[in-house]
């Protein structure tokens, strides 16, 4: 941005930073932290929560250090006993709205209202308790997000998130003075509104007003009772993220500590989604492959650009938003549901065991994941397909529970069959990696050659940025594919909703060329999904997504089409892709939906 | 009794506006803008900014398109001028906003009149039609528009009132920026209140000294009063600033006043003891026309009960101070009087109140405390037994 | 299309389908059906492509923008302070009694809906009464009955 340097003094101590720095921000250059709520590094400025006014010299009110920008001469005070003084009452007023049943909560010791709280050491409530009074809702309709307004502290948030980030204002602030409040058209429940579940509010509700479903009993309880064969599987970007909830840093791989941890939580077996993300690489790939075929050489009218589908956040925001392109979604499951009913199939065979005993569990860094599994059409083994999808910080609730000292543990390896992945794989955990994972494989399907990038890493797909676009010169192909000779394939790549509307837009109106698309419903990607553990900002998820490409680095098979285990399956089960069987158990239809 | 108070025209007086405006044209923006510095003129809306400067601020900006607004979101209880000015004067409204567009480069003006007052539309859209067509006659590239409120009094908030124009929630932002550098849709605007356009139309016609010459200091010029409440002559009255309160109840009270609220709902409550030396400006209390007298039947404790509930209601919602602040200092008096709290919870409701003067985002959070402190403070006893 | 999506896209045409459109238009569709039904809104978020929940909190933030059945004619009677001391309780109590309806109903032939309403102006001339757009200062109970008498032969 501009480049004239202010000047001021904060506490006393002076410090020069960029024109239009908020002061949130020249005081953390000299670590100071001034506290927030409503603020998120991720979001607009809403200057509404008031926890982060600071004095200034000569002004007569307080302004709000988020959203106050420097100037020339200022001189803040960030502690002074107005400050105090008018921090502590604005906590004590967010606390008599407040549902403070603390210990009760899901939240408990995760809350940023209760952190606040207890740095101020509120003690016992000086104002009226405004919750007594007020009717009590809990909305539970959805089987991804509940939402309970006796815990909102109208720090709009959620409404910023889930119109800035993901385009979808399912949340708006409704209705003014003392019955504002956070809600949904009509005040209609969750799950019959334009929701996609993404679960991005809940990562950035600061209390429990906004929460993921939980399951952890009734996963013990499957755990639990003997008739019941608990099979689990672990989503790439949970390994990079699970650490987070015991201490380490964002981006440790952990990979070989959860299987452990998972194991001594009772599941039967550990198993892996990254082979079913091989899996559908197979099936993606292929697909991709046939569509352009059927476009370049029958002539057929076929929906291109092809759209991936692993990202069941995405899915409902299509089927809402975009309903006339539903046929350019790929058909592949997402690899949670290939998992579920390969499990109870192919698998349950495999290790002689009654699909009906068969309990799968996910850990998913997602929360759409929880709606996609009770999706009716994912009953493709003849059972529900997956039983119970849990988050990362579920899991991560339960090892806790559990007693187990998760930093500590030793390393063990996943079960095989549906458990050997590759490093393909692991990045679908980050936005760019289907797209990486698939161009690596269905390059050298159609020229017999591995893809031109230096070690295999397709730089241009990678980074954070919110759209990218890249081109793929296909050359010296094998004479099957010799209708694809020089051309020119172009992908683009879209994470966060908001990007996605963009890039829809786009093709919509017909201003792009694109041949294959991958959209994730959450910014960044899986590793920053709406079941991962918070905080999250852009920091964190780089870190998360540097731990996967490491993860990918570090195996020895990093091509889907080269797992052994993926290559048995076709052999011995599947037959090929796009088959019969894949048809059955690894493809799924879409439904339009509405958009209001 | 020092004088007696001194009755003004400039506000509802007939005048030749378009003349007014031609010879205006005439004339440098600069130099007009200075005449309405050097007046002294203040928003009459109630927060008191210097017109001028304002004016300045926005034509400063480089900008490809600028706005000129009509605060006419007149909501304050106890003000009623602004209906009052548009129904007899609004010509000179008119005048005055092609005026301040002139000034500061804007090409397109518009009203934001309270669905309150939606009877005067008929009339208003005939009225601006004709003055539209007089502007384009000029060759005065001038367009005014009309745009509705829809009940919300904090849409007065000149931020407020532009997030409404443009189809939003009436939340104030955040400030800076200012709306002279951004405002409506992002562009320089000048917001100014009703009675402020006419006005500056007056300074314009006469120059500054006329206005100048009358009031105070810090409080210059003449201003139209909304009265009501225990007086044998209620209505609207514009008058020569600098006057006391006591002046004012010798002229408008019934001979019984016990109090007056001056400012509204939003401003002060002057107990009798302290008529004599207060001044209704900007040195006193300042006021954007509203003045209740109260008589001695009156209870203070429903006025404030009243207030509370008044800002409560119309409180955004948006910050934790005036959202939550606003309930405490209800349902606080209320368990006082009802023996639920101590009387030595009053106390605490004052420091909150402290806090919702610093602490809010916008004028209507921060000005809760001054009619909750001045009633208490003033009838303490009232609001307790 | 349904008459009020007729009606509705009839608004944007005139007004645009910007955002800064939204509330003349909201506007118009209360003028003509006193309140704002779930398919106006819908109809609305569709022409200026919002999201059903912004418009929902838009209107709401508005205390003339209904988003439940209002009545024919909506009768406001301003509760603030100078109304308050001037008398407003017992105009709201004879329109109780003369509609058999409580603040905040509708009668059950939809004709009229009871409301109050914060400061209107008229501190002056009150207690003071808006009945649909039209302003009734000074009333009195005697008053009030009448002039809702003749809203009532009007139908």
């Amino acid at each position: 941005m501009s480049k004239y340097k202010v000047n001021l003094k904060i506490n006393n101590i002076p410090v020069s930073v960029d024109e239009g720095t908020s002061i949130l921000e020249a005081a953390r250059t000299l670590n100071f932290t001034i506290p927030t709520l409503c603020h998120h590094d991720d979001l607009c400025v809403a200057g509404n929560c008031r926890v982060c006014v600071v004095e200034q010299k000569g002004n007569r009110v307080l302004p709000a250090a988020c959203a106050t920008p420097v100037s020339e001469g200022m001189e803040i005070m960030t502690n002074s006993l107005k400050v105090r003084q008018a921090r502590k009452h604005v906590v004590e007023l967010l606390l008599s709205e407040h549902n403070a049943d603390c210990t009760k909560c899901f939240k408990n010791g995760s809350c940023e209202l209760q952190d606040m709280s207890n740095d101020y050491r509120i003690g016992d409530h000086v104002f009226l308790d405004l919750v007594k009074d007020r009717e009590r809702v809990k909305d539970i309709s959805s089987p991804s997000i509940e939402k309970d307004d006796s815990k909102c502290i109208r720090c709009q948030r959620c409404v910023r998130t889930c119109a800035d980030l993901q385009a979808v204002s399912a949340l708006a602030v409704t209705h003014k003075g003392n019955e504002m409040k956070i809600s949904t058209f009509l005040d209609k429940p969750m799950n019959d509104v334009v929701c996609t579940n993404c679960g991005q509010c809940i990562n950035r509700c600061p209390t429990a007003a906004l929460t993921e479903r939980n399951y952890i009993d009734e996963v013990f309880d499957a755990i639990y009772d003997p008739k019941k064969f608990v099979v689990v599987q672990t989503a790439p970007a949970t390994r990079v993220a699970i650490g987070e909830e015991f201490g380490m840093k964002p981006g440790t791989r952990v990979t070989g500590k959860m299987v452990t941890a998972l194991r001594r939580l009772g599941f039967d077996k550990v198993l892996d989604t990254d082979f079913t993300a091989d899996l559908t690489i197979m099936e993606e790939g292929t697909e991709l492959l046939t569509r352009l075929k059927e476009a370049l050489v029958e002539g057929k009218e076929v929906a291109l650009p092809m759209l991936t589908s692993c990202s069941p956040g995405w899915i409902k925001f299509q089927e809402h938003l975009y309903p006339e392109f539903l046929d350019n979604l790929s058909t592949c499951k997402s690899p949670q549901q290939m998992f579920g009913p390969l499990a109870k199939t192919y698998y349950a065979e495999k290790v002689n065991k009654n699909p009906a005993d068969m309990v799968v569990v996910s850990i998913m860094p997602c929360t759409a994941k929880k709606f996609e599994a009770e999706r009716p059409e994912m009953r493709g083994s003849g059972y529900k397909d997956v039983d119970y999808v849990l988050t990362t910080r579920e899991l991560g609730m339960m090892i806790h529970q559990a007693g187990i000292d998760f930093q500590k543990l030793e390393d063990e390896r996943y079960d095989n069959i549906l458990g050997e992945s590759t490093g393909a794989a692991v990045i679908f955990g980050t936005t760019g990696g289907v797209m990486e994972a698939a161009l690596r494989t269905a390059y050298e399907i159609v020229t017999g050659k591995e893809v031109p990038f230096t070690n295999l890493n397709i730089k241009p797909v990678r980074g954070m940025e919110g759209i990218k676009e890249a081109s793929v010169k296909i050359k010296d192909v094998k004479p099957e594919w010799s209708f694809l000779e020089g051309v020119e394939l172009n992908v683009a790549i879209a994470h966060g909703l908001a990007n996605a509307k963009v890039v829809m837009d786009k093709i919509k109106d017909g201003s792009a060329n694109y041949h294959f698309v991958e959209v994730m419903g959450c910014p960044s990607g899986c590793i920053g999904g709406g079941g991962q553990p918070m905080p999250t900002n852009m920091e964190i998820r780089k870190q998360r997504a540097a731990g996967i490409y490491e993860e990918d680095e570090g195996l020895t098979i990093r091509k889907s089409h080269e797992n052994p285990e993926v290559q048995e399956i076709y052999q011995s089960f599947l037959h090929e892709p796009l088959g019969h069987r894949s048809h059955d158990l690894l493809h799924t239809h879409y439904v339009p939906r509405k958009r209001h | 009794m020092e004088k007696k108070i001194k009755k003004v025209d400039l506000i509802f007086g007939k005048v030749d506006y378009l003349d007014i405006l031609d010879k205006s044209l005439q004339r440098s923006r600069d130099e007009i803008i200075l005449d309405v510095i050097d007046s002294g003129l203040r928003g009459r809306g109630g927060a008191g900014f210097p017109t001028g400067l304002k004016w300045k601020f926005a034509k400063n900006e480089e900008a490809d398109q600028k706005y000129v607004i009509c605060n006419a979101d007149e909501g304050e209880p106890g003000t009623f001028k602004d209906r009052e000015i548009l129904t007899e004067a609004p010509e000179k409204v008119l005048a005055g906003m092609a005026l301040c567009g002139y000034c500061i480069g804007a090409t397109e003006g518009y009203i934001y009149l309270r669905m309150e007052y939606n009877f005067l539309l008929p009339q208003l859209h005939e009225q601006i039609d004709a003055f539209n067509k007089q502007m384009k006659e000029r060759n005065f590239e001038f367009t005014i528009f009309i745009r509705s409120g829809s009940g919300a009094y904090v849409c007065g908030e000149e931020t407020a009132l532009m997030e409404s124009m443009e189809g939003k929630r009436g939340e104030p932002r955040n400030k800076p920026p200012f709306p002279t550098s951004q405002g409506y849709l992002g562009k320089p605007t000048s917001v100014n209140n009703v009675e402020t356009l006419v006005f500056a139309l007056m300074i314009a016609k006469e120059g500054p000294t006329k206005f100048k010459e009358m009031g105070t200091f810090d409080s210059r010029g003449s201003k139209v009063f909304s009265v009501s409440g225990d007086t044998p002559t209620p209505g609207i009255y514009e008058l020569e600033l600098g006057m006391t309160l006591e002046q004012f109840v010798e002229e408008f009270g019934d001979g019984d006043t016990k109090a007056v609220q001056v400012g509204g709902a939003s401003g002060f409550c002057v107990a009798r003891k302290h008529f004599k030396e207060t001044l209704i400006g900007f040195e006193g209390i300042p006021t954007g026309g509203s003045m209740m007298i109260f008589n001695s039947t009156r209870s203070m404790y429903n006025i404030l009960h009243d207030y509370l509930e008044f800002m409560e209601e119309e409180s955004c919602g948006q910050c934790t101070p005036c959202r939550v602040g606003c309930q405490q200092l209800l349902k606080g008096i209320e368990a006082v009087k009802k023996g639920n709290k101590q009387p030595s919870y009053l106390e605490e409701l004052q420091k909150l109140s402290d806090t919702m003067r610093i602490a809010s985002k916008c004028g209507l959070g921060q000005s809760v405390p001054n009619p909750f402190n001045s009633i208490i403070n003033n009838f303490r006893e009232e609001i307790i037994y | 299309m349904t008459r009020i999506e007729e009606f509705v896209k009839e608004q944007a045409e005139k007004h645009g389908r910007d955002r800064n459109s939204l509330m003349p238009i909201l506007q118009a569709v209360v003028q003509s059906e006193r309140f704002l039904s779930e398919e106006a809104m819908v109809a609305v978020a569709t022409e200026l492509d919002l999201s059903t929940a912004d418009v929902f909190g838009t209107a709401t933030f508005y205390t003339f923008m209904d988003t439940f059945p209002r009545g024919k004619n909506i009768i406001r009677i301003c509760k603030t302070i100078t109304c308050h001391m001037k008398g407003k309780d017992a105009i709201v109590d004879t329109l109780e009694d003369m509609l058999k309806i409580k603040l905040g109903q509708t009668t059950t032939d939809g004709k009229f809906s009871l409301l109050q309403a914060n400061c209107l102006g008229w501190c002056h001339k009150g207690p003071v009464m808006l009945i649909n757009d039209e302003v009734y200062p000074e009333i009195t109970p005697e008053k009030a009955v009448e002039v809702v008498s003749k809203y009532l032969k009007k139908g």
